[in-house]
């Protein structure tokens, strides 16, 4: 059974947009899914929806079989939330926002827990000061640390890495594998394609409010990548030669390179054809390399389609 | 109930008037102070007294009710406000905590603030007059109802301002203005005939009246009156935060 449910799912806002338009989505227990589509696309708008910030015009939604309106104390207690924006109060210390997130889900103060937590997320030592003393990246561990201050079974980080460094983001995806392994689900929006493709089970596209797809990682990859060969040769091209046009090359624009596309799973995949057509020509080649597309490369073209 | 969540969020709204200590507590007390000594030794001293009541007492529960209901409106409508504003009220919407449990928290803590505030006011008070007061319990009792009850006025002025400024509009040139004409320092008799009629409109001056009865006794309308008063008004806010609660209004939209 999915842990998280949506069907039907529309959601307008009150100047006309369709923020969410008929999805229909099922996350399941324990995995990684990455919401991924361009600004606008209505990923906010469905987190926000699940978490309970906004109302939503028509469809359900359930979590781990309760309906997140009518039985919403059970639903919320299982999800932590990072929302993409860093909204903090400026004068509360660190441990006590925490500690105010855990009470507010309705739990005791646990300062072995909670201590745990800030020290996972480097904030340990920063327990006492107050947050308008942190930096930038310090504050969204913050916001991170609140999250997880209910130990919930669903996260949903909402751009969590968006502007930040490079140590904090190595630290974020640490914290999320550890509670990945616990069997944590998590529902992730990125703007960074690249963490998806690493992290992610799933990837869902979104698109006008629109699911476009939902599919597993590696089955996207070898359906929608493509694999390219790379052909360098000594001397500019000035055109391809005949012989090798039904090959469907691309001239790079240096002129130096052909480009050829192909599928790797097929059982010809036309490469021992190409050399011997290119030996049979006066090119002389230099150098050779393949390449794969990449879960960007894929979204780029899904949302330009 | 989620009383965790509640405890949380008057711990979390007490702790602000801790660390605003001045704001909060020690500037409403040096206002309330500089009327009394206008009022009372200034003004006062041309009046003598108003129902065998000497003015300085008399002014006493018009300036302590004054003082309450700005400060539950201001306590109350910032709490909710600032949340807004900082964008943090996201965890209120996220955790698992029914309107109620919000409001129990935020209007507990504004109106434990306003109640710390009017007993330090009174104690100010007997300290430039003596002060016998005749219902104690009713005294105190009405008090924590006009806190709660202005504590959640304030909450829902909270909920709907966009701004800064909408936030003190409503105090400013409402509650100011009511509390004034509502017998704060006089009596509903000292009024012409029409001014008093005009009066009775006002709903302040039933809350007035009815706290001035505790004190001394005496009333300017009858102390059903101002208990049904109360009740309206109370019932009012109450229903109109659940409406806003129940529709997502400023809050979800």
């Amino acid at each position: 059974m999915p842990i998280i449910s949506i069907s039907n799912l529309s959601k307008a806002y009150s100047d006309g947009t369709n923020a969410l338009d008929d999805v229909n989505l099922e996350v399941n227990k324990g995995e990684i899914i990455a919401l991924l589509g361009p600004n606008g696309a209505g990923k906010t708008t469905l987190i926000s929806t699940i978490c309970g910030l906004l109302t939503y015009d028509s469809g359900r939604i359930i979590v781990d079989g309760y309906d997140t309106v009518t039985e919403y104390r059970r639903t919320r207690k299982l999800i932590g939330l990072v929302p993409q924006e860093i909204m903090l109060e400026p004068f509360e210390t660190v441990y006590d926002t925490v500690r105010f997130t855990r009470g507010m889900f309705g739990y005791p103060e646990n300062k072995e827990l909670l201590n745990n937590i800030l020290q996972k997320l480097s904030l340990f030592d920063k327990r006492k000061q107050m947050i308008k003393e942190l930096s930038g990246g310090m504050k969204r561990r913050v916001m991170i640390a609140k999250a997880l201050s209910h130990s919930p079974k669903i996260l949903f980080l909402d751009e969590p890495t968006a502007g930040v460094d490079v140590e904090l983001r190595r630290d974020m995806w640490n914290v999320v594998d550890s509670l990945k392994s616990k069997g944590v689900t998590i529902v992730l929006t990125t703007h960074y394609i690249e963490e998806a493709e690493m992290m992610a089970d799933r990837i869902a596209l979104l698109n006008k409010g629109q699911i476009i797809f939902v599919e597993n990682k590696e089955s996207l990859m070898a359906r929608m990548g493509k694999k390219e060969l790379t052909i360098n040769f000594q001397s500019p091209i000035s055109s391809i030669p005949e012989v090798l046009s039904k090959y469907k090359l691309a001239l790079s624009q240096d002129r130096f390179s052909l480009i050829y596309s192909y599928d790797n799973k097929a059982s010809r995949t036309g490469i021992t054809r190409l050399m011997r057509d290119i030996a049979s020509t006066n090119l002389i080649l230099q150098d050779l390399k393949t390449s794969q597309s990449s879960l960007e490369d894929i979204f780029v073209r899904m949302i330009r389609n | 109930m989620n009383l965790y969540a509640i405890a949380a969020i008057y711990r979390f709204e007490m702790a602000r008037t801790f660390r605003t200590l001045v704001q909060s507590i020690i500037s409403p007390v040096i206002s309330t102070v500089l009327y009394f000594i206008v009022f009372g030794a200034a003004i006062g001293s041309g009046i003598q007294t108003i129902e065998g009541i000497h003015y300085s007492a008399f002014i006493v529960p018009g300036l302590i009710m004054l003082t309450v209901l700005m400060q539950s409106v201001a306590n109350a409508s910032f709490g909710i406000y600032f949340p807004k504003f900082l964008g943090t009220i996201y965890e209120h919407l996220s955790a698992p905590i029914s309107f109620l449990e919000i409001i129990i928290g935020y209007v507990g803590a504004a109106a434990t603030k306003s109640f710390i505030i009017a007993l330090i006011i009174l104690m100010t008070s007997s300290l430039f007059v003596p002060l016998n007061i005749s219902h104690p319990v009713w005294m105190i009792a009405l008090l924590v109802i006009n806190c709660v009850t202005f504590s959640l006025l304030g909450f829902i002025i909270g909920i709907l301002s966009n701004s800064f400024e909408q936030l003190n509009l409503v105090p400013m040139l409402i509650i100011t203005p009511l509390v004034f004409l509502g017998g704060s320092f006089y009596a509903l008799e000292m009024l012409p005939s029409f001014w008093q009629t005009v009066t009775l409109f006002n709903p302040v001056m039933y809350l007035i009246s009815v706290f001035r009865w505790a004190f001394f006794d005496v009333a300017d309308v009858p102390v059903f009156h101002s208990f049904l008063a109360t009740l309206i008004f109370s019932i009012t806010c109450t229903t109109i935060i659940y409406w806003i609660f129940k529709t997502g209004y400023k809050l979800k939209n």
